[in-house]
This record gives structure tokens, sequence and C-alpha cells, in this order.
């Protein structure tokens, strides 16, 4: 018996945290912040050169074929550094949603592609989740009219994977009749979009309403990889309390020298220690446990969620004024772990998507 | 990740479920309530079963009355895992038998291992434990009863308090100042008090719940014998930290928060508030799964401390936040019960229309495990300094002229 990560697990954590170390220092990410696209290539690049992006892809489509733990590791390490790339979109929910959903030519076509990095993907699902514009796709023989919210990594993206209700699809970026508009959330390390469509030409991803239960295990994915995202984010500003509570000095004294503070970080370890237990049994249950598997997502999710903020509140307040300063960055962290706790859905919607996987509420809050 | 604990232990499991299915059959469930009272004959006897079968006293050695099996962390796993499953009555539990046995077996004497372990672990002698006092409760080392050596006795005065079991033990392992001229976590001793020695004057001290789990020992000139000392003289703190060590295990159990969230969970689906399902109600629901998504980490987490310690990991900062986590846990799922009932809540001592289970009484309890073997802000400072590596709190002086900081 052995409940922890693999030694291999491991090596790939740290060698991604070696590289992002060395190449992605705070100074780097507040430069993407600062231009219009956020995706930094240069990143992206030396992260396809780590092999990141194909973790999930089965060996036969190109792919490494790992687990969902391997690529739960990976998205801890991203947020912990806030990468500003989407690892989510490209690695995980895009090369899944074609897995899932889409034919064998699709498969043989796509995966490999997305395994060597020379296509990349946008994909959004947050209309089938929270419906909160109205907003809806017809589609119509090889054609789709409509519009789409919250497409994540589309601006640069070649192809979309936009759903409806039951179904999956793919529209190029630069066909007739797709209009991209630009969504700015507060956190400037990752890029949203929306997008109209006009008779624009789409190709489904297997057959018309046949994609619920791929859209299902999607939504455990990104509740996993998200959980993650925000888990390494609250690892690493808890991390930056912990090193200024010893290095800052009032009244004589370090500040962790005060109870007041000591036991702000004792509490926040006390949250964040079994957020990465729990995450890692979701991850493992999304492999080898299909039916608790969604119970066990959302709660990572939701749970992680409410972790991660309490740490991101108590971090700022124990830096002081410089907590809420922009010169000291803090605030990337936080805004990182405030959009991932609303994306795809809040806390409060996944604890009732949890209620409706045990029986206990009547209807889930998500259209597929 | 590997969950499962391998083929070589698929007998072993089939052997205890057979136990169950048979010897267990033949006993009454219920276990006995902590404190409450001593085991019963039946219980006696079951417990003896027990222990030659293997399933409880597992590593103790046979010549201390034990079954003397090797330690295997996941045979004691498969033993529990089968006995809750299938509602077998578990052995006799106590703090004689988690607390003091572990801690003799660890710097007794040969002599008092012989003559204390089987008559404790066959539940017959039960014992009270001797620490806090009124004036040393979370400073627990800065305690006051008095020890001093006479011929072959120490003569004890002074005063416990929290005194478990004392109304009914047969013996105390209790902590006293012996060296009152050393440094205070230098000057105790440990030693193994007889309760029916005259001069110990005991007093119930009843609790918020209405239980008296707990006592007062008022101990005037009580002689004990020098050779009832564990360990050396002076030595007692650091024997007593033995002991508290298996103390925390106890009290930090992450598998109790999921049968608290199956019984709110039960309780919801059959409280009604004006016609309708408590579950049916997103306001009470929503808490529910709050506490259901802590209570899932926490098991998980108990899942990955119980793979290191079976793959001889170490443990860093995440073996310690066990406790202060799961004694708030309960006591909010406690309390989410209690609300679920609304005033039917409060009912209480068997009232009219008072409902079976006795959540209020569970709800009030939960103040035991956060207060007690350390509260929670103690274990905030063993986490802080000892997990987390921080300085410990500068000691104050406070005299006519304001306080000051000593430095040291």
């Amino acid at each position: 018996m052995r409940f922890g990560l693999s030694e291999e697990q491991t090596m790939l954590s740290d060698m991604l945290n070696k590289y992002l170390v060395a190449n992605l220092p705070l100074d780097v990410v507040r430069a993407s912040s600062e231009q219009t696209l956020h995706h930094n290539q240069e990143i992206w690049s030396g992260l396809l050169d780590q092999g990141i992006h194909s973790i999930l892809i089965p060996e036969d489509y190109g792919g490494a074929g790992l687990s969902m733990l391997h690529s739960e590791v990976v998205s801890e390490t991203l947020g912990k550094h806030i990468v500003p790339v989407s690892y989510l979109s490209n690695a995980v929910l895009s090369p899944l949603a074609i897995l899932y959903a889409g034919s064998e030519s699709q498969k043989e076509q796509l995966l490999p592609e997305l395994a060597s990095g020379s296509t990349s993907f946008g994909i959004a699902l947050t209309d089938v989740v929270a419906n909160r514009e109205n907003t809806k796709l017809e589609i119509n023989g090889n054609k789709v009219s409509g519009s789409a919210t919250f497409i994540m990594a589309g601006e640069n993206a070649d192809k979309l994977i936009l759903a409806a209700p039951g179904t999956l699809l793919i529209v190029d970026t630069k066909a007739a009749g797709v209009t991209m508009e630009r969504l700015n959330t507060v956190d400037k390390t990752r890029d949203f979009s929306a997008v109209t469509l006009k008779d624009a030409p789409c190709e489904l991803l297997g057959e018309i309403g046949s994609a619920d239960d791929a859209i299902e295990k999607l939504l455990n994915a990104a509740r996993i990889s998200i959980a993650a995202d925000s888990l390494g984010a609250a690892d690493a500003m808890f991390n930056q309390a912990l090193a200024y509570s010893r290095e800052r000095f009032q009244f004589d004294r370090p500040i962790g020298s005060f109870q007041s503070i000591k036991h702000i970080l004792a509490e926040m370890i006390t949250d964040l220690e079994p957020c990465r237990s729990l995450l890692w049994y979701a991850a493992y249950a999304y492999d080898e446990v299909e039916d608790e598997a969604k119970l066990v997502a959302c709660h990572a999710k939701a749970h992680i969620s409410e972790m991660a903020k309490h740490v991101g509140r108590a971090t700022t307040e124990l830096h002081g004024g410089m907590g809420f300063t922009d010169l000291l960055g803090l605030h990337f962290w936080f805004k990182r772990i405030e959009v991932n706790r609303q994306l795809l859905g809040g806390p409060e919607l996944q604890r009732h998507n949890a209620a409706v996987a045990q029986g206990w509420a009547p209807n889930a809050i998500t259209a597929a | 990740m590997e969950l499962n604990y391998g083929p070589e232990y698929d007998d072993f499991r089939a052997e205890v479920r057979h136990f169950c299915e048979t010897e267990g059959k033949k006993t009454k469930s219920g276990a006995l309530r902590m404190g409450e009272n001593r085991p019963s004959q039946a219980a006696i006897d079951w417990q003896g079963q027990l222990i030659e079968a293997g399933y409880t006293a597992r590593t103790i050695p046979k010549e201390y009355g034990g079954y003397g099996g090797t330690a295997d962390i996941v045979k004691s796993l498969i033993i529990q895992e089968e006995f809750v499953a299938s509602g077998t009555r578990s052995g006799i539990q106590n703090q004689g038998i988690s607390m003091l046995v572990p801690t003799l077996l660890e710097v007794g004497t040969e002599e008092q291992k012989l003559k204390y372990i089987k008559p404790t672990i066959n539940g017959e002698m039960i014992w009270a434990q001797g620490y806090s006092e009124p004036g040393s409760g979370s400073d627990l080392a800065s305690l006051k009863t008095k020890g001093v050596v006479e011929g072959d006795n120490f003569v004890i005065n002074g005063q416990k308090i929290w005194t478990s079991s004392a109304q009914y033990a047969d013996m105390c392992f209790i902590l006293v100042r012996t060296e009152p001229e050393a440094p205070k976590h230098h000057g105790i001793s440990y030693l193994l008090m007889d309760m029916k020695t005259t001069g110990i004057d005991i007093k119930p001290l009843v609790t918020m719940t209405g239980d008296a789990f707990f006592n007062e020992m008022f101990i005037s000139d009580v002689k004990v014998p020098v050779t009832s000392i564990v360990g050396q003289r002076g030595e007692g703190w650091r024997v007593a930290n033995v002991t508290l060590k298996y103390e925390r295990g106890m009290i930090g159990n992450p598998g109790m928060s999921a049968m608290g969230i199956r019984g709110v969970a039960d309780l919801m689906e059959e409280e009604t508030i004006s016609g309708i399902r408590a579950m049916d109600m997103p306001v009470y629901r929503d808490r529910l799964l709050k506490l259901q998504g802590r209570s899932l980490a926490n098991k998980y987490h108990g899942l990955r401390l119980l793979s290191n310690e079976i793959n001889k990991e170490g443990m860093g900062v995440e073996g310690l936040i066990v406790k202060l986590s799961a004694t708030y846990l309960s006591h909010e799922i406690y309390s989410l019960a209690v609300d679920v009932m609304g005033e039917f809540g409060t009912l209480y001592d068997g009232s009219a229309y008072q409902r079976q289970k006795d959540w209020m009484r569970q709800y009030l309890g939960s103040f035991m495990g956060i207060i007690g073997g350390g509260t929670s802000q103690i274990q905030k400072n063993v986490i802080s300094e000892r997990g987390l590596g921080l300085p410990r709190e500068p000691l104050v002086k406070l005299d006519q002229n304001g306080w000051e900081l000593i430095k040291k």
C-alpha cells in the first residue's frame, strides 16, 4: 500500500519546478501580464521541450499515456509559478475532449498534432456548466451559429472546442463567420475570450448528442486540474508568508515569533496539507475508481477553492501594507486563485453537484 | 498510488472475517463509553478471546500477556476494517491500554512490565491519569504536586484535576515534582500510584454535558514506594511525553468524522421543517457538503499518513495537524445536527420529544477533543514551532514596573 506520488511523479514535479525557477521569475510573469495577450510563447516552447503537453495523450496517438495524477502534479507546479500559458486547454481538456468524444479518424489526426504541439486549441465549457448569458449554439449540418463565453486560451489558438448540451464541436479560429472578442479578467496570467459564430464551418466531435459522458468526464478533469492550479498557487503564497514571517522584524522580533502570526501560519498549513491528500485521491479516482470520481472531483474543487481563498487572504494580510501593493506582486497569485475559484463553477455549484452525485439533491447544475 | 494492501493480506482478512462472523456474532455489540464504568465480566471475557486470537494487544509480547505478534500496521487496519464492517464488538479501550502500556513497554523496568501490563490489557486493572493541575494546564511542566523521599517511599502532597476514571481506577500514573531545585522540565518524576492508598480524596468534576468523566484528586501525605518510579528521578517529563504521543494519536482519528457526516446526512433525510426535509433545503445541505469536503480531505490525509508509516517515510508537519483539524470538524458536524433540529435539538436529559440520537451531548462533548491533550492553541504552537520552525514566543517578566522581555 502506498498513498502518495511515485518517484516518477516527484521527478516530474522537480524537473518542472527547476525549469520554472530558472526561466519564470516574477518579472517575466509581470512582463507578460502587461502585454495584451498574456500567453508567453517562450515559456510555452520551453514547456513543450519538457514534454508536459502530451502526458494525457495515449501512446498510440503519439503521447506519453500517463495518468491524471501525473497531470495533477504538473498543474500544481504551474499554479505555483502562476505560469502564463494554458496547460489546461492545450494539454488536458482539448486532448481529452477529442479522446472521449472524437471518431477514430479525428483522434488519429488531431491527437498527434496536440502531442507535437503543432496545433493549439482553446476550449469553452462554461456555458454548459452555468450559462449566465443565455448563449446557444445552433448546429446545422457542418455549420454553426450562436455564441460562447469564457473560452480558455482561444485568442492565439488555431482551433476552438465548443460545447453545446450533449455535443462537442471544433471550429477554426480563422474561418469565415468566426468573430473572437477578448475578455479581460482580473487575472493577467491567462487569456479568455468569447466568440460569435455566423454560419461558421464546424466539425462535430463524434455525433450530435453523443458527448454527454465525455463532457461529464471533461468537467471532472477540469475540476481536478483547476483545483491543483489553486493548490499550487496557495502553496506558493503560504511559503512567501512563512519566509516573510522569519525575515520581517517589528518590535525587535521577527513577526513569526508572535503567536498571532504563528497561529495564522499553523492554520494555513492545517488547511493546506489535507487538500493535497484529497487532490491526489481525486486524481487517482479519476483513472481508477469510476463511481467516486465525480464526488471527489467536485469536493476537491470546492474545498481547495475555499482553503486557497483563506490562504490568499491570510498571506496578503500577513505582509501588511506591502501585501496590498503591485510591487510585491502577491496579487498575481491571489487573482489566479480567484479566477480558478469561479472557473467552471464556484464552490457552491461544485457542492451542489457533489450532493447530486450522492442522491442528496435532485438536479445537477450542468446542461450536460 | 497503490491502494491495495496486496494479495499476501487476503488470507489474513478472510481469517478475521471468519472470526467476526462466528465468534463475533456470539457477543453483544456496544462498546463502553469513555470513562463511564469498569468493563463488565462479559467485556473482560471477550477481551481475553480477542487477545488469544491476536485481534487486540497484538504486538504486546506473550510474557506480558499479549499476543506476541510482530508490528504490522496493515494487519491492524484490516482488523479494524472488518470489525467495523461487521459491527463486531471491539476490545476494551482505555487510557491504561492506549497510554500507559506503550509507555511501560518503552521505558518501564522488567518488573513493572510483568506486574502491570497483563492485568491492564485484560481489562481488569483500570488506570487514572494524574497530569493536569489547577495551575498547570497548557504549561503542564510547571506542576507543583510534591514528592519527597522518606525512607522507601515518596510522600506526595498536592492536587490534580481532569483525572479521568479516578472514581473507579485501581492505579494512577502521576507526575510529581521530586527535584524542586532543578529547572522545571527536569524536576518531575513519573510514578505509579495505588488508588487505594490512604490520603487520596476524589471529587467528581461535572462537565457541561452533565457527565462526570473527570475528577479532582486531592493528595495528602500519600506514600508511594520508590520502586514505583518509571524512568529515573527528574526524567518524568520525558516519560510523560512518550505517553502524550500516544494520546495525540487517540484524539485525532480522522475516520470519526466520516461517521458523523453519515449520521447528519441520515438525520437531514428524516427531519422535516414545515413538511420539507432538511436535506431538500439548500441552506442546510450546503453546510453538510462543506463539512463533507473537509471530512474527505482529512480521510485521505489519514491514508497518506498511514502510508508514510507503512513505508517508513518519516513525518513532517503533515503529521502534526490532525488533531487541530479533526476536533474542530467534529464540533461543526455536531453543531449542524443540532441546527437541523432547531428547538428540538436543544432537548436534553431524555426529554419528551427528544430525538433518539443525542447530538447535543456529542456537540457539548466535542470540547473534550478541542481542549484535551493540548488545546487547539497549544496545537498551533506545536505546528508552527516543531512543524514550521518558527521561534517560540519570548518570555516576559512582570513586576511593579510593568513587563519586560527576558533576553536569553
